[in-house]
């Protein structure tokens, strides 16, 4: 349903839609009942009337989420607006545990009546899924932080910036792709505001305002003579992070073959190199199939990671909750007890956090009420931990939660959900042009574009944006058709290269699906330019 | 509420469009009642229920649109709604593609209401999952599965006359269960819109033969095989094709249909002459809603046709610009097939594989309609009309266009839901010639 709530919302067309998968939720507002936040002393009395509630009816300990969640989605091609949406969803969930199993219920309707009506089913449901249990719920202790607050640390409100401003940045890029002889461009800006009310049995009221932003477009050429088209997508990230994003600053700028962006974005210069950069792979020779050192920008290697390191060290995947759905994962419980299990070459070593300044993972506390942190999961090479949540932490040894907790939106049970996993950069000075240097024979490639792996986390296919032929330690031009295939072992053994942290950058998921009812929620993923070693590529071209 | 009748539909929609002061009004009105069960590790994990309504309200001044949505239907709350969607569109900049309300329109009657399936309880799902659960231990296989129902009703009525509604109900059923050492695994997805049509243990047989039949799975060289797809595997790679036969894009130049000169393929034959595909929401394995969500009628209509693109879907705003008939993309697809049995279809193959499923499909490129994605849940040998052995799965590049010419047979159509979309089907299994596989996977 909510695709095709989608379809109604905006003017594109099914396949386009279908290909976006971008989820709409709840009601259509005016813009300025965003900034009208809901008083934080009534979230707090509706909380305690729950807990209360759900204790007295038998459960061991409650949660609550009051949610408003809103969004305000801007979608332009050419000279015209599509469509722009903003939708506000408000309501509250309740989970409790009652005889060692877990219960959910959720309710919009804010009447005292609605909400302890949902009380009641929640923990009802509990005590009937606890026939069907195999072992209780094990809950890591949690202490109470009391009345607490977070905000992500934005200098420029989004939803402040009025929509004349947005719509005029939206259509002077697509003017500029169509001044330099673009055929078409859509361009679209998505901004995400989570005010969320946690409160816990264990003594937590969290109020939390979350901010995400996510700018994107497509340029497309068509050559009408050959019947040929190409396209060439934003360099852009989504990220955890206000209106600034889109406030374009030398200092966040790495001009090189390609300009690429950190904190700040220039939609502007980027949409008219994209327009070029289509001219270009228009012309591109086909890859030539076989073994290539690959370099690769953080625009393309982020969803490598993502994929590859972030879902196999969900620990729910690996005990075997998302079989039926997401997958599995090859990283099984005895890789990580053996602690000898080399993952990646000595090079490599991965961060998950929920802190990072920037990250649409950063929070002050998750959807359980657990402090944010940061810990190692690879560790020079080797598998050092998962993601947990509270109730998965004892099966790695820990006494408390990772913090991995996110529910998408009120109504939705919250689960284990990756955070922010990122690779540390090179500790030796190195700049993506002097890494090319050294390279016999390879591809640099930016930009992320079809991915697709397999359900525990083995073999995947990626392609970019983007993509340089290297020969004898230069680029010789630009090559259309190439994917790499690897496995995700062999892959990460074969990185020889990481950039230093002046190359570091974040790319993001923004819609990233687990769960039956299925969920998304939002990731970064941070590294420094990277090489890697032999890795097999395909030539995509094909002809029907 | 949450389900009304056709009668309180639009004695409610009436009410809201008599407040409108706006040139044109469109109203929608929805309501739902479902439920979901969740199991994992041979254990519930998860279950839930949701209930409920959605108006939204569509005001238009001249070429200016304004929308807003509600869940409270008292006097006031309307009142306030439509105020705001007309506050709305008069603050919107005017948009070009801007088509006027449809008139009054005729529908098919609709067949995809059945009152088993919307009395479904909670307690009927739990016997369901305790169904599963005790065939899994029974086989010694670990289960993991989701089952979900919903009812509901869609409404629509505008100022110009027109008025729809149509009440539906869905189940939808998958399994996936693995050998207790995970080297084997078996999946099965079923979707009704009629509960008396699912047979949650016949289901999880399959997904367990399946799972005990993958184990200990060979590896083979990758390469170009002859392949026999089950539907629950051709699914995939087909409504890639059809997610992609919209009319605009064609004209563009930026689809698979697009041809040299600005002109398209419409009208010519781009696939193997026994492919034919149609959509009918009258077809009693497939009923589906009789209208789109803008209020168009959903008729029988040929898509391919002996191979030959036969018709593509249009927006109203694209269909005016190329004075056609706005046909809107269905809901539901229908590939005609042959009379041979699964089994018929691997007794006739000297050589090949049996893929049962394929997954994580993602477009490679869009102008020959390539994708990627690997074999899941079952990929068998096939030699001298029998399955030798189970073999490790493959990654695949491939496209349907390829595909739908390389076709050696059709066996009999079947009802499916794909794993990716979640849309139905009724397709045939499928032999493919030369289907290309390019890497191996350990996963299992």
């Amino acid at each position: 349903m909510k695709r095709r709530d989608f379809l109604q919302y905006t003017s594109l067309g099914l396949g386009a839609a279908f290909a976006s998968n971008i989820p709409v939720f709840g009601n259509i507002v005016s813009p300025e009942q965003f900034l009208e936040p809901v008083d934080t002393r009534l979230k707090k009395q509706i909380a305690d009337m729950v807990l209360t509630a759900a204790k007295s009816r038998g459960a061991s300990y409650a949660d609550v989420r009051i949610g408003r969640y809103m969004r305000q989605y801007i979608i332009t091609r050419e000279k015209n607006v599509e469509s722009i949406t903003n939708s506000e969803s408000y309501g509250i969930g309740i989970r409790v545990l009652a005889n060692g199993s877990w219960g959910f219920a959720a309710t919009d309707k804010m009447d005292n009546e609605s909400i302890l009506k949902a009380t009641t089913i929640a923990v009802d449901m509990a005590k009937v899924n606890a026939k069907l249990l195999s072992e209780p719920v094990k809950l890591a202790l949690q202490k109470g932080y009391g009345e607490v607050s977070w905000k992500t640390p934005i200098e420029k409100n989004a939803f402040e910036i009025p929509i004349k401003d947005k719509v005029d940045l939206l259509l002077t890029a697509n003017g500029i792709a169509m001044a330099n002889g673009a055929t078409y461009i859509n361009n679209a800006m998505y901004l995400i505001n989570e005010q969320k009310y946690f409160a816990s049995t264990d003594g937590s009221y969290i109020d939390q305002d979350v901010h995400r932003i996510w700018p994107t477009f497509t340029v497309t050429k068509t050559d009408t003579k050959t019947g040929k088209f190409e396209t060439r997508n934003s360099l852009s990230s989504p990220m955890g992070m206000g209106y600034e994003y889109l406030i374009p600053r030398e200092q966040d700028k790495m001009k090189g073959l390609v300009t690429v962006y950190n904190k700040r974005y220039d939609m502007l210069e980027d949409v008219k190199a994209a327009t070029l950069q289509v001219d270009e792979k228009l012309k591109a020779k086909p890859v030539e199939p076989g073994k290539y050192d690959l370099v690769l920008d953080p625009t393309n290697l982020f969803l490598t990671i993502h994929e590859s390191v972030g879902h196999p060290t969900e620990l729910d995947r690996v005990l075997g909750y998302e079989a039926n759905y997401a997958g599995t994962s090859f990283l099984t419980l005895d890789k990580w007890e053996s602690k000898k299990f080399k993952f990646g070459s000595k090079l490599v070593n991965f961060k998950a956090d929920k802190t990072d300044p920037g990250t649409l993972g950063a929070v002050g506390y998750d959807d359980e009420g657990v402090k944010t942190k940061e810990w190692d999961i690879i560790k020079d090479g080797i598998l050092v931990s998962y993601q947990t949540t509270r109730d998965q932490a004892h099966i790695i040894g820990l006494n408390e939660s990772q913090g991995c907790s996110y529910a998408e939106s009120w109504n939705s049970v919250q689960f284990q959900r990756m955070p922010n996993v990122s690779l540390e950069p090179g500790k030796s000075p190195l700049k993506p042009a002097d890494m090319i240097k050294n390279i016999e024979k390879g591809l640099y490639m930016l930009g992320r574009n079809s991915y697709s792996i397999d359900q525990q986390r083995y073999n995947f296919q990626f392609s970019s944006q983007l993509c340089y032929e290297i020969i004898n330690g230069k680029i010789t031009g630009m090559v259309k058709g190439a994917a790499y295939q690897a496995n995700t072992q062999e892959f990460w053994n074969s990185c020889t290269a990481i950039c230093d942290k002046s190359d570091y950058r974040l790319g993001g998921s923004f819609f990233d699906g687990k769960g039956q009812p299925s969920q998304v929620s939002a990731v970064s993923h941070g590294c420094s330019t990277t090489r890697f070693n032999g890795v097999s590529v395909i030539n995509t071209g094909r002809k029907i | 509420m949450p389900i009304l009748t056709k009668d309180e539909a639009q004695a409610l929609m009436k009410k809201v469009i008599a407040l409108s002061k706006a040139d044109e009004i469109e109203v929608n009105l929805t309501g739902s009642d479902g439920g979901n069960i969740r199991y994992a590790r041979n254990a519930v994990s998860t279950s839930g229920g949701v209930s409920q309504n959605n108006l939204v309200i569509q005001s238009s001044f001249g070429k200016k649109m304004g929308t807003t949505t509600i869940n409270e239907f008292d006097d006031s709350s309307l009142e306030k709604a439509v105020r705001r969607s007309e506050e709305v569109a008069r603050l919107a900049p005017d948009n070009p593609e801007f088509v006027p309300n449809l008139g009054p329109q005729t529908y098919l009657e609709s067949k995809t209401f059945v009152p088993e399936t919307a009395a479904i309880t909670p307690k009927l799902r739990a016997d369901a999952v305790a169904q599963s659960l005790q065939i899994a231990k029974e086989n010694n296989l670990v289960a993991a599965g989701f089952m979900e129902n919903s009812a509901g009703f869609s409404s629509m009525m505008n100022s110009s006359g027109l008025f729809a509604y149509n009440t539906s109900t869905n189940v939808n059923f998958n399994v996936t269960l693995r050998t207790a050492d995970s080297k084997g695994s078996g999946y099965a997805s079923k979707g009704f819109n009629d509960i008396t049509k699912l047979d949650v243990a016949a289901a999880t047989k399959f997904a367990a033969q399946k799972a005990s039949g993958s184990a200990n799975a060979k590896a083979i060289e990758p390469g170009k095989y002859t392949v026999i797809l089950e539907p629950s595997a051709a699914i995939v790679l087909l409504e890639s094709m059809f997610f992609a036969m919209d009319a605009r894009s064609a004209d563009e130049g930026r689809s698979f249909l697009s041809k040299p000169g600005g002109k398209t393929k419409l009208g010519e034959k781009m696939v193997d002459e026994r492919v034919t595909i149609y959509s009918d929401p009258q077809h009693p394995d497939l009923p589906t809603s009789t209208w789109n969500g803008d209020g168009r009628p959903q008729e029988k209509i040929a898509w391919i046709e002996k191979g030959v693109m036969k018709n593509l879907y249009y927006s109203r705003y694209w269909a005016q610009q190329k004075k056609v008939k706005a046909v809107p993309s269905p809901d539901a697809v229908i590939m005609e097939g042959g009379t041979a049995s699964l089994e018929d279809l691997i007794k006739g193959t000297e050589k090949g594989i049996l893929v049962t499923r394929l997954w994580y499909i993602r477009n490679v490129d869009p102008q020959t309609l390539l994708y990627t994605g690997l074999t899941r849940d079952g990929t068998f040998y096939i030699e001298n009309g029998q399955i030798k052995f189970p073999i490790k799965n493959f990654r695949f590049n491939e496209s349907p266009i390829i595909m739908l010419n390389n076709l050696e047979a059709l066996g009999k159509p079947e009802r499916t839901v794909s794993g990716e979309s979640g849309i139905h089907a009724l397709i045939p299994p499928m032999k493919i010639r030369d289907f290309t596989f390019t890497s191996l996977s350990d996963a299992v």
